[in-house]
């Protein structure tokens, strides 16, 4: 915990200078609030919205969590794959990566004009977002077992699916550690960007009527509400990180 | 029967002779070294041994039966500990057994019983990075015995230690050997550590490998400390060294370490 104040206060420190001098620079220069509002009007409209925000924050949050879910499945489902076929590793990886180079820009207003405005399409552009930093991690992971514990495991007489289970899976979990903390940053962003695209309801359609009304200071705080959803989610990751691998601490203190 | 039997035993990858024609004995409760110049094929002998791979000609008999995976007869040790840093140091010294499909409660009581005998009662619950290199290789050990297999084969499990700890695992292990007389084919560089432990040293030559010697060591020591500056105990090294220098590549200065 007190590693975790001491590493916070330096960005925090950033931050309030950045937050000062715009305010300073708003209040001195007297910049009109629909191009730039001063950090204390956003916090106090985004306050006296704040009924209206939490009710676009629930779907948003609804989406980046269903969507991330199947992510994590197909991700999970995908590396095993490339781990045990080599016909699937040659035949899927290039084509995972090169996937990468489709715009999603491109491809969420393709999926609201398949599957609706809906649920599915915001999931789907989550998915796409972070799927790929999780299988390549976790796909990473896998293959960099040390190849003397393989050898030592099949001199045991362990089969492929033992050795999988009690080698492959725990040595691959720091990178698939690595691979969540990025993807579920994305997470969010992808689920307001689908939003953009074609919504009912969420954080994404919210700023895009605040903008649309000149009410620049609701986009701020909607912005600030979709960082905080973020850094929540990075902060859980870590926690489980810290849960599921107790070892890791254990490590760290012994070479501190 | 013997524990372990190597007869006329030949290895080749493509067209690269590794072992040529190797004879190997060790007897059930003997503890038998094999020493050779680097790149000698030692490693090669040892995936034969445990199972991992097949010889090009002769046969590798463990208790009569031809080596394999499968037959679990044989425990080998690494030269690396292996010891998964996710895992304590109990679950640790239990993975064998699991590995082998002994349920895990069942595993953990097996390896727990033999810590104390083993130097490591109050360390169950620790990880492997909290402990030393010495007690590391313990546990290793501790893994590879536990699996109450007849051989055990140890890649030289001492190598990567600092000299002091090595010496001091070096005669461990010989006062472990002493209570309790398990059959070993040890691996190893270092002459004193194989004259100090085995009855046998087996010197294998450069590649093509073959053994060009066998030592006996006396019988007549404790396999304790004072053995190292005992005149009988130099004479054996003297001996395995020069059995190692006429071989070429050590003439040639290429094959020390």
């Amino acid at each position: 915990m007190r590693s975790v104040l001491r590493s916070s206060w330096p960005p925090l420190l950033v931050l309030a200078v950045v937050v000062g001098g715009w305010q300073l620079y708003v209040t001195a220069a007297g910049v009109d609030p629909t191009m730039l509002p001063s950090p204390a009007r956003v916090v106090e409209q985004g306050w006296a919205s704040r009924a209206d925000l939490w009710a676009q924050t629930v779907p948003t949050l609804q989406e980046t969590l269903l969507g991330f879910a199947l992510s994590f499945t197909a991700a999970w489902l995908v590396a095993v794959l490339l781990d045990f076929s080599a016909a699937a590793r040659r035949g899927l990886y290039p084509l995972l990566v090169a996937s990468q180079t489709v715009p999603i820009v491109a491809v969420a207003p393709l999926l609201i004009i398949w599957f609706g405005f809906g649920l599915l399409p915001k999931m789907l552009v989550v998915t796409l977002t972070t799927f790929f930093p999780l299988a390549a991690n976790l796909a990473a992971g896998f293959a960099a077992t040390d190849r003397e514990a393989m050898r030592l495991l099949r001199s045991l007489g362990a089969g492929r699916l033992r050795t999988f289970r009690l080698v492959r899976v725990p040595s691959a979990m720091p990178y698939f550690f690595a691979g969540l903390r990025v993807s579920i940053t994305y997470a969010v962003v992808g689920a307001v960007f689908a939003e953009y695209a074609g919504a009912e309801a969420g954080l994404g359609i919210y700023m895009q009527a605040q903008k649309s009304a000149f009410r620049t200071d609701l986009v701020f705080a909607a912005v600030g509400v979709t960082a905080a959803l973020s850094i929540a989610l990075f902060g859980a990751a870590c926690l489980l990180q810290r849960l599921v691998l107790p070892w890791e601490r254990a490590q760290r203190e012994e070479r501190s | 029967m013997s524990s372990l039997l190597i007869e006329g035993v030949g290895k080749s990858f493509g067209s690269l002779e590794v072992l040529r024609d190797l004879e190997l004995v060790v007897e059930p409760g003997e503890f038998a070294a094999v020493i050779g110049p680097s790149g000698s094929g030692k490693s090669t002998l040892f995936n034969l041994v445990s199972g991992l791979d097949r010889p090009t000609s002769g046969r590798v008999l463990v208790e009569g039966e031809p080596a394999g995976v499968a037959s679990g007869k044989v425990a080998y040790m690494p030269q690396k500990d292996l010891l998964f840093p996710w895992r304590t140091v109990l679950d640790n010294t239990a993975l064998g057994l699991e590995a082998q499909g002994v349920r895990r409660k069942e595993a953990r009581a097996r390896a727990d019983a033999l810590f104390a005998d083993f130097g490591l009662d109050g360390f169950q619950k620790a990880y492997p990075s909290q402990l030393s290199g010495g007690m590391r290789q313990r546990a290793a050990l501790l893994r590879t015995v536990v699996l109450g297999r007849p051989v055990l084969l140890l890649d030289e499990p001492f190598g990567a230690l600092d000299s002091l700890t090595r010496t001091e695992m070096q005669l461990w292990l010989a006062q472990m050997w002493q209570r309790h007389r398990w059959t070993v084919l040890l691996v190893t560089h270092d002459i004193r550590e194989a004259v100090l432990l085995a009855d046998t040293v087996h010197v294998l030559s450069p590649r093509p490998a073959t053994v060009v010697a066998r030592v006996q060591v006396p019988p007549d020591r404790s396999r304790g400390v004072e053995d190292f500056t005992a005149p009988g105990f130099a004479a054996t090294e003297r001996r395995v060294l020069e059995a190692l220098r006429g071989t070429p590549a050590v003439r040639a200065g290429v094959g020390e370490g």
